[in-house]
């Protein structure tokens, strides 16, 4: 069967990698030809489904616990299962029982237990939440390895027109679907370096008033973010939201001061108005859209409901 | 019926839009709320783009009275450039005013309240004043020309409930008439009933029915805890008194019990 995948960020990606599993014949298809184009490059790449959970449906948590397996599976060696520490500012940690009362999957730490999980914030916070069975990947990193991946099994990448006539389409281009009951949701991010800190797994800084994470990467590198604004603009990080992404990663540690800014990014998230991805079918087009800020926690989940509709679709044709 | 700038609203509850999980979940709130006004900020919601205005049609598509705010402001004259585009994007003279002073408690400037307040009113604007328990502000935003008083009664977004029930219940005993809306700083339901019992108009709440563990029927929880105060003000309350009164008269009981 001739697939034609419409979009290169994660859920044609995944899509593509389920469906070449299942013996499809597949070309994705992004004029963008860069990936860093899409949404996905500029994701936390958190795989936290019991965080999530704090704002998010029931069901982000059921499908979202799958993700961490099937990135492993998918790419060997992305997927650190390092947890996640939520922390908040000692004005603030009330908000923390908050959280806490809304989530589950974590267990409280003190200030000696965050100490042995992160040396480098010794004596900088007096509690925290630590959900061990969360993980993160670098989502560039993995994005590019299944890009090639892919490659290397047969999959076409083509940026112009794709040649000849394709069995079904599956659509995974976001909010550039122009969908009408889809919505933008921007986010902004920075990427630091520092040598001054380490760290080891995602932390998440509650304040009462915005949210933030910092996602250790390689080479010294920490990803911050996400602002999360109802607009579909595309223009560069406000001073605004960059003041409150600094702010937050320098009452995290104060060495985050003398990070050098390495770049700062801009993605919109396509989302439905409950925030939740759909799987769509019209005619031989299939779609997969929404993903929100769940793309590399749904995509997976949402990438195999798409391949057996795909089937399916053939079966009955 | 509460009447507000010559306008009649059946609920006496409004509801603020932000922080909700998902559009989906906000209007699923407004619908069991009942509420008659929602507010909007403008800062935001909006920063250009076409998906603002996706958010915009969503809450149109409510069919309820939109109040846009000021949110975020820290200057008169950023609060008044923000009223103006407000009321060019959402065509209503309506305006909740805020100026903010204070970065930790997100308390009003009065001073710069009462300088917007003056300007917009004489621009035409309908001004909704977010402004503290305090007795002579509330006269001189009066005096500025606005018709309505917002006083709050906890920080915003506190949860902390009605912390002075005395400035509450001064400011309603000083001005009876003037429709009064108690803005900010409510935790849950028994707040809002509670501040409804000293008679004042309205509650409007934002981040108790958004952070709720379920938004949406925390906001018909707070809908019946407003009707409740509300009835229960007009109905005549007992005031507490320091001795047992029986409730079942005691004269007249037969004698061999």
């Amino acid at each position: 069967m001739r697939i034609l995948i419409k979009g290169a960020g994660v859920a044609g990606l995944t899509a593509a990698h389920e469906l070449l599993a299942r013996g499809g014949d597949i070309t994705v298809l992004d004029p963008r030809r860069d990936t860093s184009a899409t949404a996905s490059w500029y994701a936390g790449g958190m795989l936290a489904p019991y965080c999530e959970r704090e704002s998010a449906d029931e069901q982000v948590l059921e499908l979202g616990l799958k993700a961490a397996c099937w990135w492993e599976a998918a790419l060997p060696g992305s997927v650190v299962r390092n947890g996640t520490l939520v922390l908040a500012p000692a004005r603030d940690i009330r908000e923390l029982d908050r959280f806490g009362s809304r989530t589950s999957g974590f267990s409280h730490v003190d200030a000696q237990e965050l100490a042995d999980l992160e040396p480098d914030l010794e004596g900088r916070f007096r509690r925290g939440l630590f959900f061990k069975e969360e993980a993160h990947l670098d989502p560039r990193r993995a994005l590019t390895m299944l890009a090639e991946k892919l490659a290397a099994s047969g999959v076409r990448f083509v940026s112009g027109e794709a040649d000849g006539t394709f069995d079904v389409i599956v659509d995974c281009t976001g909010y550039g679907a122009a969908k009408p009951d889809l919505r933008g949701v921007r986010g902004e991010m920075l990427v630091l370096q520092t040598r001054d800190v380490s760290l080891a797994r995602p932390v998440r800084l509650i304040h009462p008033r915005f949210p933030v994470y910092i996602v250790p990467r390689a080479h010294h590198i920490f990803m911050v973010g996400a602002t999360m604004i109802e607009s579909d603009a595309t223009g560069p990080i406000t001073a605004r939201s960059m003041m409150e992404l600094l702010n937050a990663a320098y009452s995290l540690h104060p060495a985050f001061g003398e990070a050098a800014i390495l770049e700062t990014g801009v993605g919109v998230r396509p989302a439905y108005a409950d925030n939740f991805p759909r799987v769509q079918r019209e005619g031989k087009v299939i779609s997969i859209n929404g993903l929100y800020r769940h793309g590399f926690l749904l995509a997976p989940t949402m990438a195999i409901q798409a391949a057996a509709m795909v089937f399916e679709y053939e079966k009955a044709a | 019926m509460l009447k507000l700038y010559g306008t009649e609203l059946s609920s006496r509850l409004l509801l603020g839009t932000a922080q909700y999980p998902s559009p989906a979940i906000l209007m699923d709130a407004v619908k069991a709320s009942e509420t008659a006004i929602v507010t909007v900020s403008l800062r935001r919601e909006m920063a250009g783009g076409k998906s603002g205005d996706k958010f915009w049609s969503l809450i149109q598509s409510l069919g309820v009275h939109v109040l846009p705010n000021t949110a975020g402001c820290h200057t008169v004259k950023e609060a008044v450039l923000t009223a103006q585009m407000a009321r060019d994007i959402f065509a209503t003279n309506w305006i909740k005013l805020e100026v903010i002073g204070n970065h930790d408690t997100l308390q009003p400037d009065v001073f710069a309240l009462v300088e917007a307040a003056r300007i917009l009113t004489a621009d035409g604007f309908n001004v909704f004043p977010y402004t503290t328990d305090d007795l002579v502000v509330a006269e001189r935003l009066l005096e500025a020309g606005c018709e309505v008083l917002m006083p709050w009664c906890a920080p915003i977004g506190s949860a902390l409930g009605p912390l002075n029930l005395h400035a509450l219940r001064a400011l309603r005993g000083h001005f009876p008439e003037v429709p009064m809306i108690v803005d900010a700083g409510l935790g849950r339901p028994s707040h809002a009933a509670t501040v409804m019992e000293l008679g004042f108009d309205a509650i409007l709440l934002n981040t108790a029915v958004a952070k709720a563990g379920d938004p949406v029927v925390m906001a018909a929880a707070f809908a019946k805890a407003v009707d409740a105060g509300h009835m229960a003000f007009h109905a005549g309350m007992l005031e507490p008194r320091d001795v047992a009164v029986p409730s079942t008269p005691v004269i007249g009981r037969a004698v061999f019990t």
